[in-house]
This record gives C-alpha cells, structure tokens and sequence, in this order.
C-alpha cells in the first residue's frame, strides 16, 4: 500500500514520465556524463575541473562534438545522465544530437552545462535561447568591467572581471562562503524577462557591459550593467538542471590555478574562487544537493487512520507528508519551517504551515471550512535551490446529510410546544363539536 | 337458421344498450391506452432503445445511482463528477419524481420477476405515463363536458404532436410524467370543486405533490389555481364546494410539496408562490364576511362592515407582502419567470435562458405542426364552454387561454398547453358530432312526436318548417359529419407523420438521408463520449459548452466543468470566457480549473448546424455578460456573424474557432469546393493556417463532429 501511495504522489506531479526516464527517483545524482569537446586539448587544458568530478565518481565519456558516432539515446533509452557542452564553437553536432535532441534530453529530466566564449556558434546560442537566457548578439563582444577587473601584469583591455556578485543560496553554492573573486573571461548573457525559471548565479557589477575589446565604442552597448549575467541556472519544472555561462575558460586550469586581486581591493588572493565555485555549482546542477522527495502524503480524519473517500464539512482532519533531502549520498530529513500546506478549490480555503517532528515528517491536522466543493491538498513548495515539491490530491467535501443535523434545537422549543398542542387542540375542538349536544 | 341459433345462443348474452356503450367506451379507451404507447415507440424501431438528448441523460444517471444505492443515498447525493470544482448536491437540486417513479417501476417489475434493465424502464416510462395521460383525459373531458367529450380529448391527445414531442420512448425527462401530473391535479382539483368533498380535495393535494416532485412546471398551477378561484370570487361563484376544495388542496398541497427539497420553503417565502397564499386569505375573509352576512339582517349595516372589512384585509396584506419583499423574507420573481410574462425580458437581462432553444418564442408554423386541426377546434370549443358556462368549463377556459399565451412566449410550453387545447378542441368535436347525429338520428322521431301529439300550434308549424328543411338538413349533417370525419383523419395521418419524421429522433444518434435516398447514421458522440470512458485517466476533467455536460458524465464518466443544470451563470460564463479568448488566455483560465481536456462539437464536415460554432455567440454573450472583457461586436463584423476570410480577427483566432476548424483547411468537405469548405455554414473557413500551441488534437470522431483536445502541461523551461 505505501509504495502504491508513493507512485501516485510521483503521478499526481506531473513530472513523473520525466523523472522515470533520468536518474532514478531513489538515487537522483546523475552518474554518467558526456563532455563534448571542440578538441582534446581542452581535456587537458581543463583538468583540474573534470578531475574533481571523476573523483566525486562520475562516469565522464569524452567525445569530439563533431564525432559523427555520438548519441544521446539509443532504443528510446537514454544513455547519459548529464551533457556537459564544452564546444563552444561547434556549427553542428556530429551523430544524431542536434538543438531537438538536447532539448527534448532536458525536457526529459536530464542535466546540462553549457559554457560559451567569445564567438560562440549560432547553435550554442540557440540551445542558450531555449534555456532562456541570451547571449549578446555581438560575436565579437566580450564583458568588459573598468573597475572590478582582475589586476593582472599588463594593464590589458579588463576583459578578465573578477566576478564576486554570487547569488546568496547555500544549497546552490555550498554552505562555506567563497572568500575569493572568481574569475570570468568570456561572453555576456541576459535573461529572458519571461521565462521565470532562470536565475543569475554570478551576475557583473554595474559598471560592465558587452562591446568588442579591439574596436571603438561606437554605438551603445546593448547589455549593460548588472543585466549582464555571467554565470546563470536554470531549474526546469521537471527539476532538469541547466547551468550557461559564457566563458570556457572560467573552467580552465589556468584560472582554477590563477591568484586574483580584484581591482581596487587591497587584498590579495593566492587563488582564484572559480574551483570552488564551479565545483559546488557542478554539486547542485548534478543533484548532489538540493534534491527532495516528498513520500507518504496521508490524511484521515483526527482519530481514524483510514483515509475517507471524501470529508463532510467541518471535519477535522490530519495531513502529513514525509520530506527528505538528497545528501549525495542518502536521503537525510528534510528541515524546514516554510512548507505550507493549502486546501484548494480555486483559492485555498486552509493555508497551513506544517509542523516537522526534525525527522521529515510534516503534519498539520484542521478544519474542513463549511464550504462544499472538490478540494485538493496541495503542497507547492518552491524554494531556492531546491527541487519544486508539488504535490495535490484531490478530495471532494461534501456537505452534511439531512440526518446529520440537530433533530431538536432548544430554541425552538416554544414552536415545537405550538404546534403541538394546537394539533391537540383541534383534535379536542373537532372532538367536542362532533360529538357535544 | 343457422343465424337464428346463434342468436339464440347469444340472447343470455345480449347486452342493454347501457352496456354495449360501457363496453365499447371501454375498449375504446383500452386502444387509445395501447396506441398512445405504440405510437411513442418510433424512435426504438428506427434507432434503438436508448435514452435521448441531453437532460434525460442526467435524469438516467440519477436513476441508475437510485437503484443502485438506494433513495438515502440518492437524497443526499453530492456529486463530485459535475461543476467542478464546485460539485452539485444532486439530491437538493432536482425534481426526484421522475427517478423515483422509474425506480418504482423497475423495482416493482423486478418483484414481479422480469428482470428488465433499468435503462429500459426509463426509455418506456414516458409512452407508458402518456397512456396513462390519455385516461385522466377521459376522466377529466367527462368531467367538465361529458363521456362523448371525454373520449374524443384521450383520442387527441393520444398522438398529439405537442405532447409527443416530449414523451416519445427514450425522452426520459420530467415533462415525461409531469404532464400526467398536471392534469391528474386539476382533474382532481376540478372534481373537487365539482362534489366539494373533502377527500377529492385531499386527491388533488397528492397529486399536486407528485407534480412539485416531478417538474419546476408546478408554478404554473399553484398560480392558475388561485387565478381560478379569483375568477370564480369575482364572477360571484362563490360556493362552499370551492371553499373545501381549495383550502385542502392548498394547505395540504404546500406543505408536502415542502417536503421536496428543491422546493422547500418557496411556497412560503418566494414571490411566485404569493398569488396563491393572497387568495387563500381572501377566501378566508370571504368565509367571514358570508358568516356576518348570514348573522347581520341589516343590509346597510352590512355594507359598512363590508367596507372596513375589505379595506382592512387589503391593507394588512398589503403591507405585509411589502414588509416580507422589504426585509427580503419573500424573494422577488425570478428572472424565467419574468421572462414568461414578458417575452423580451431575457433577451435584454439573461442570455443564459435566451440561448436555450426551448425558451425562444414559438413560431407559428410550429403551432400549427404541434396543433393541426385543434388550433382550428380550439375557439369552437371555447364557443361551446361558453354557451355551457359551468365551474368545470371556466377551469378549462382559463388553462386553455393562459397556457396558450404561455406557449407562444416559449415553444417548450407548448406541452403544458396540449392537454388543454386537446380538451376544449375535443369539447368542440364532441358537441358538433353529438348535434349531428341527432340530427340524422331524430328524423323518425320528430316526425312521429310531431304526428301523434301535435300539442300546440305554434310548436307545430315550427315542426313542420323544421320537417321541409330536414332533407336538406340531413344531408347537410352527413357532409359535416364526413367533413370532420376527414379533418379528424387529416389529424391522425399528420401525427403519425410527425411523429415519425420529426419528433424520434434520439439527437444523440444523427441521422440523414445520403446522395441515393439511404439513411446515414452519425454515431459520433457516442463514439466521442466512450473514447473519453476508455482513454483518458478517471480524474481527468472535460471542458465544453454547457449542453454536452450531462451526456459526457452520463457515457463519459469523467468530471466535467459545467452541465445542464445552468445553476451557476459565473461558472458557465467563465467557460464562455474561455471558448471566447485567445489561446494563451484561455490556457490560464483551463489551467485555473484544471481543465485536461476539451470538447467541442463541430458540424463543418457534415453541415450539422447546431454546433458550437453556431452556438458560439451564446457563449461570448453569457461570457461578456460577467466578465466585460469578452465583446460581442470584436466578433461581428458589421453587425454580421461570419466565419470566412471576412471574419473579425478576434472571431478568426479565439479558442473556439481554432479547435473547431483546427486542420479543417487540409480537408475538402465537398467535391467541387475549395479545401476547408464548411458545410454547415456554407462557406470557406477564413483560417486554414491553425497552429496550437498550449493545447494538442487527442481525438476527432470519424465525421469530425465531436472533436477533442488535451491541455498540455505548461512549459517545462519556461
């Protein structure tokens, strides 16, 4: 029975056809990789980074993107759990992977990294654009940043920015605070104002913008500012995980290696904050954290454990629901005080904060309201970072039948009094008028 | 010889004349009863045994949860299947006689042993309630007029067209048995005042109790009833038979029909229902001042207390009646039945009733298709009432003119009027034959009374004038007599036909003639409703215009958002909202009800025109009517609904066009006519190019007429 009731919570989202195909729903980390590669001096060039993966035990399958054997899929199953996109300048992919494939392989539950540069390809861009985000249009441009450039020997063009504008999530970045600025050199994206799901992880200072290094400013820059985002995520509503960023060689060993002095700034670091931030950021985009799963939805009324078929009006009732995190490694108690529970008929009725017993269970019990309908249960938690909960059961409330409502009321005492001895006294008066003479 | 023996045989069993009349009333009115049945039963021959339109089928469903669980569970149904996400109290919110009365049957057939399905029970049940019909007919013409009378008015309204059109087998819908009650009720009220026995009157409260268990129609007596009474009061018909009669039928009427909870307290508290409680006080006052009359001998004194007494209970009344309307304890009238006394009233106020093809004003062709010769009968009959003026004759004077008014505000209502134009037309065929065939028959007669007794002068050269003419006379009566002989079988021939062609056909089940005079058969909804049973989830939730909710909870058996039960104008307007919108905007909206699917009836491919697009100007009036975004005239272009390239652009790409024509501009319809040509309509549909984005085709019924659409999940990057 409880593992009948897990399928459904997984049904009722509507993520389920997606989650059954990627990683298992048990063991959410991804485990085998593709890394893409214009060439394979990036391998090398980019060590350090692919190293800390391997070492966290992923299965990483180097390929040339233009490596004609090259499949996402094959028999309609999937055979990675994540694409890393390093090819920044790839017009077309090799094999059977095209803009469609890696799309649908997101929209199936799957993660991916893209990294961009400077002349970055048309199809890099359009896979960027479906993940909402926009690459200036420019290919020649690069961010440029006159006042938290990374100070270097030469004085230089201050296209190499020390980035310290990081998104504040624990659960995105890890919990121990990136002292180091990190370092960017690559190309500028915005985000598309109407997807809601993408968001700035390391966005530039206001004083940046997009224009090509080599030539005069011309015209205005088209990105400015702190619209310019330099390293983005997005969480999709199937919890696929996309990170883009617009510089490969954020993730090279030069700059993991590199020692950075933003300018302006007295302090001086030995290291650059990029082998830190891109190794917890590679953590949360391959679900090693921030992944829940909400098992057990339950509820019956306060002292039954039966779950009814449907609630009568003014029932008092208990839900719960047991949420648990993905450590990476096992799943661990979820705490919180912010998951909410709604009773929902087009607007919530109830809006309840669950309680959590510090071991993942969450419950609340109340009061049906005295209103009539097919509600739901709905837990719709969003929270940065984290996978989307979305959990409803649909539960009809029906109002009182006609013998449950008070037979006699005190009040009406005085009615009942009338009517009965009026009865009594026709019965009398009719006696005495047929039969008196 | 052989003829004398067998008259000899049969002299014990010769019969008086009393008797041969008895028996062949008798097995006159057991054929009318068996053909009013069979005459129903054209549309089970010609399709099959199934239930028709769209309320019958909630009407089944009911009946199928009545046997199926019992009537406590019936009583305190909430169904959670329609009006999501509101759900509907179905045991609070409908007239239960009919499936009571069905239940009963199956039940009672049951112990009897044939095990029977239940779903024939309610097909038959209105042939056999329209048999029963034509039995208190009899009852009710012998009545006010005589058994002659009586006789011809259960003929008649045996295959009237009017009553038929709502009582063919498989029209499983209250006016099924409610016209039964209705008449039953005023035979029984009329009875009483007649005999002014209370136990008549007592008959006519259970009768008037089954009709408010039956049908909303019920307002129509508890109004005529008291208008009658009035009327009587007036004309000084005062009597104490009326007194009984109509304070048991009224007091007793009330409070069982309390008992119905749709009806509840609305005898006490809604305004429709006043007429009736004011004539009751008045009969009351009346009473009293007959009293005063009979103990005060001075008629001055009389009349000054008739003065104050008058003047007094007008006031009291009135004032109450404002102090209840004031403080809202008495609900004003309701908008349908305003829009009966006046037949422009919904058109400007609800468009929900107005869209309703049964509330638009009737037309005069379909008076005469209903009617035939009874609209022709129908003043002569009143003639003769009126020459016999008697309480019974008033009543049906009154019904007659009051329902005939009604019927030509609504065409449904031309049922409620079939019983009482059948009675008064039968009154007039019954005293025209009756005076015929005296004619013919009292020749002999005259002639030799006029010959042996010859008593005065005068009368005797009357007799004799009257003895000239008669050859004359007598042929005279012979060619009347074949004249209403031949109308009378005009109207038989006519019904039948009408019967058959027009008033049988399920409207679930289409059927048309093809290019060689075949029948084609549309099956499509059928098709559409068990494609939704077989594949799509339990829960799933169907979106579509009003009239299709029944059927697809009753065959569909998925949850829909709004139904025939048109209680809730926001809801339905919201749906008309939808259907009116853009896609985008409608996506919000389905995604706010949790729409997963929607359907749409669409008649392009088989010119079947009452499709959604024909009805979608209902929609975006009932739709602009809540929400004042949705504008009728963004739809028109001058003034002129059209679905061609000339369509306004907002016509061309709101939800309802683009799922009715989606891919219709791949498919030629028509040899000889451009791709995308609609049929029903007549034109070339003005966007062939319909792209989707938020909803997907999941299934179209092989002549395209039921289309449906599943709602996709929103965007998963977006």
């Amino acid at each position: 029975m409880g593992k009948l009731w897990v399928i459904f919570v997984a049904s009722i989202s509507i993520i389920l056809p997606f989650l059954c195909n990627s990683f298992s729903p048990e063991t959410p980390t991804d485990r085998r990789v593709l890394v893409l590669l214009d060439d394979f001096a990036i391998k090398s060039s980019h060590s350090l980074y692919f190293n800390s993966l391997k070492s966290r035990g992923f299965d990483l399958d180097f390929k040339l993107a233009d490596d004609p054997k090259i499949a996402l899929q094959r028999y309609g199953q999937y055979l990675y759990d994540a694409l890393i996109l390093f090819c920044p300048s790839i017009e077309r992919f090799g094999g059977s992977i095209d803009l469609a494939a890696i799309i649908n392989f997101v929209d199936s539950g799957h993660d991916l990294i893209i990294a961009a540069d400077a002349n970055a390809s048309d199809l890099i861009r359009e896979v960027a654009t479906e993940c909402g985000v926009e690459f200036d249009e420019d290919p020649s441009a690069m961010v440029i940043d006159h006042t938290s450039y990374a100070v270097s020997a030469t004085e230089g063009d201050h296209t190499l920015i020390a980035g310290d504008d990081f998104i504040k999530s624990d659960v995105i970045l890890g919990s121990k605070k990136i002292d180091a600025p990190v370092l960017f050199q690559g190309i500028g994206h915005s985000l598309n104002p109407s997807n809601s799901l993408v968001l700035k992880v390391l966005s530039a200072s206001p004083a940046a913008y997009s224009a090509n290094p080599k030539s005069k400013l011309s015209t205005p820059p088209s990105l400015t500012g702190s619209a310019i985002s330099f390293v983005s995520i997005v969480q999709a509503r199937n919890n696929a995980r996309i990170l883009i960023t617009g510089s490969l060689s954020m993730f090279s060993n030069r700059f993991f290696r590199s020692h950075v002095q933003k300018a302006g700034s007295p302090t001086k670091h030995e290291k650059s904050g990029n082998e830190q931030f891109l190794t917890e950021l590679s953590k949360w985009v391959f679900h090693e954290r921030g992944h829940l799963k909400a098992v057990n939805v339950k509820h019956h009324k306060v002292g039954e454990t039966d779950e009814p078929a449907l609630y009568r009006i003014n029932d008092d009732l208990e839900y719960s629901v047991e949420i648990y995190e993905w450590s990476g490694t096992s799943w661990e108690p979820y705490v919180a005080d912010d998951v909410q529970v709604q009773f929902y008929m087009m607007s919530p009725y109830v809006l309840k904060t669950l309680l959590n017993n510090k071991k993942g269970l969450y419950s609340i019990s109340f009061k049906v309201p005295d209103v009539y309908g097919v509600f739901q249960f709905k837990v719709e938690y969003q929270k940065l970072g984290y996978t989307s909960l979305s959990l409803s059961k649909q539960i009809p409330v029906r109002p009182y039948r006609h013998n449950e409502y008070e037979r006699f009321i005190p009040t009406a005492y005085p009615y009942y009094g009338a009517a009965f001895s009026m009865m009594a006294g026709f019965f009398i008066f009719s006696f005495v008028h047929l039969y008196s003479k | 010889m052989s003829s004398m023996i067998s008259s000899d045989l049969l002299k014990p069993f010769k019969l008086k004349t009393k008797q041969q009349e008895l028996l062949i009333r008798v097995s006159i009115l057991c054929l009318v009863y068996i053909l009013a049945f069979i005459t129903r039963l054209f549309s089970v021959l010609r399709y099959e045994s199934m239930i028709h339109e769209f309320d019958p089928y909630f009407n089944y469903r009911t009946t199928l949860y009545l046997t199926q669980n019992g009537f406590y569970d019936f009583w305190n149904w909430f169904d959670s299947e329609s009006w999501y996400p509101l759900g509907r109290i179905i045991g609070g919110t409908l007239y239960p006689g009919l499936m009571v009365t069905a239940a009963l049957i199956y039940r009672l057939l049951h112990f009897l042993r044939f095990a029977v399905h239940i779903r024939e029970v309610c097909v038959l049940t209105a042939p056999f309630f329209a048999s029963n019909t034509t039995l208190v007919a009899y009852f009710f013409g012998k009545e006010i007029w005589d058994s002659g009378a009586g006789l011809v008015a259960a003929i008649l309204i045996a295959v009237c067209p009017g009553y038929i059109s709502r009582s063919v087998a498989g029209s499983y819908d209250n006016e099924g048995v409610a016209i039964f009650a209705l008449l039953f009720t005023f035979y029984l009220f009329v009875k009483a005042v007649n005999t002014g026995s209370l136990a008549w009157g007592l008959a006519s409260a259970f009768g008037y109790f089954y009709m408010v268990s039956a049908w909303g129609g019920y307002v129509f007596i508890i109004n005529l009833i008291p208008l009658y009474v009035l009327v009587l009061l007036i004309t000084g018909r005062y009597s104490m038979r009326l007194y009984v009669a109509y304070n048991c039928m009224y007091i007793l009427g009330m409070l069982l029909a309390m008992q119905i909870r749709f009806v509840g307290f609305q005898h006490v508290q809604s305004g429709e229902h006043m007429a009736a409680m004011g004539v009751f006080f008045l009969m009351q006052v009346f009473y009293f001042l007959d009293w005063v009359k009979h103990m005060l001998s001075d008629t001055k004194l009389f009349q000054a207390f008739l003065k104050i007494t008058v003047t007094f209970a007008v006031a009291v009344g009135a004032v109450a009646l404002g102090v209840g309307m004031v403080s809202g304890y008495i609900s004003p009238w309701t908008g349908r039945f305003y829009s009966l006394l006046d037949p422009t009233y919904a058109k400007d106020h609800i468009p929900i009733i107005a869209s309703v093809s049964e509330h638009q004003p009737t037309a005069w062709s379909s008076f005469m298709f209903d009617f035939h010769i009874l609209l022709f009968l129908f003043p002569a009959g009143l003639y003769f009432c009126f020459k016999r003026l008697s309480d019974a004759t008033i009543f049906i004077v009154m019904y007659g003119l009051t329902s005939l008014y009604f019927a030509g505000v609504m065409v449904r209502l031309i049922l409620v009027a079939t019983p009482a134009v059948c009675l008064i037309s039968a009154i007039a065929v019954s005293a025209t034959v009756k005076n015929l065939t005296v004619l013919l028959r009292s020749k002999n007669k005259v002639v030799q009374t006029g010959s042996t007794k010859g008593t005065s002068s005068g009368k005797a050269s009357s007799k004799a004038s009257l003895d000239q003419s008669q050859p004359f006379q007598k042929n005279g009566a012979m060619a009347l007599l074949f004249g209403a002989f031949y109308l009378l079988s005009k109207y038989a021939t006519h019904c039948t036909w009408v019967t058959s062609e027009a008033y049988s056909s399920p409207s679930i089940v289409l059927a048309a003639r093809g290019a060689h005079g075949n029948r084609v058969i549309f099956d499509d909804y059928r098709e559409a409703y068990f494609w939704l049973r077989q594949n799509t989830p339990p829960d799933a939730k169907v979106m579509s215009w009003w009239d299709y909710g029944y059927q697809i909870t009753a065959m569909g058996n998925r949850t829909v958002i709004v139904d025939n039960n048109t209680w809730n104008n926001t809801h339905i307007a919201t749906v008309g909202r939808a259907m009116s919108s853009y896609e985008d905007e409608a996506y919000e909206i389905m995604r706010s009800l949790d729409v997963d699917y929607v359907l749409v009836v669409f008649g392009g491919v088989t010119g079947y025109s009452s499709d959604d697009i024909n009805k979608f100007l209902w929609m975006v009036r009932i739709g602009g009517g809540v929400f004042p975004v949705i504008r009728e005239p963004d739809y028109l272009v001058n003034g002129e609904y059209r679905v061609d390239k000339g369509a306004a652009p907002k016509m061309l790409n709101c939800l309802m066009y683009k799922l009715s024509y989606y891919r219709f501009g791949e498919l030629v319809t028509e040899y000889g006519r451009p791709p995308g040509y609609d049929r029903a309509r007549g034109v070339e549909i003005g966007n062939k190019d319909i792209k989707l984005e938020h909803l997907e085709e999941a299934f179209t019924t092989s002549n395209w007429i039921v289309r449906i659409y599943k709602v996709k999940p929103p965007n998963n990057r977006w």
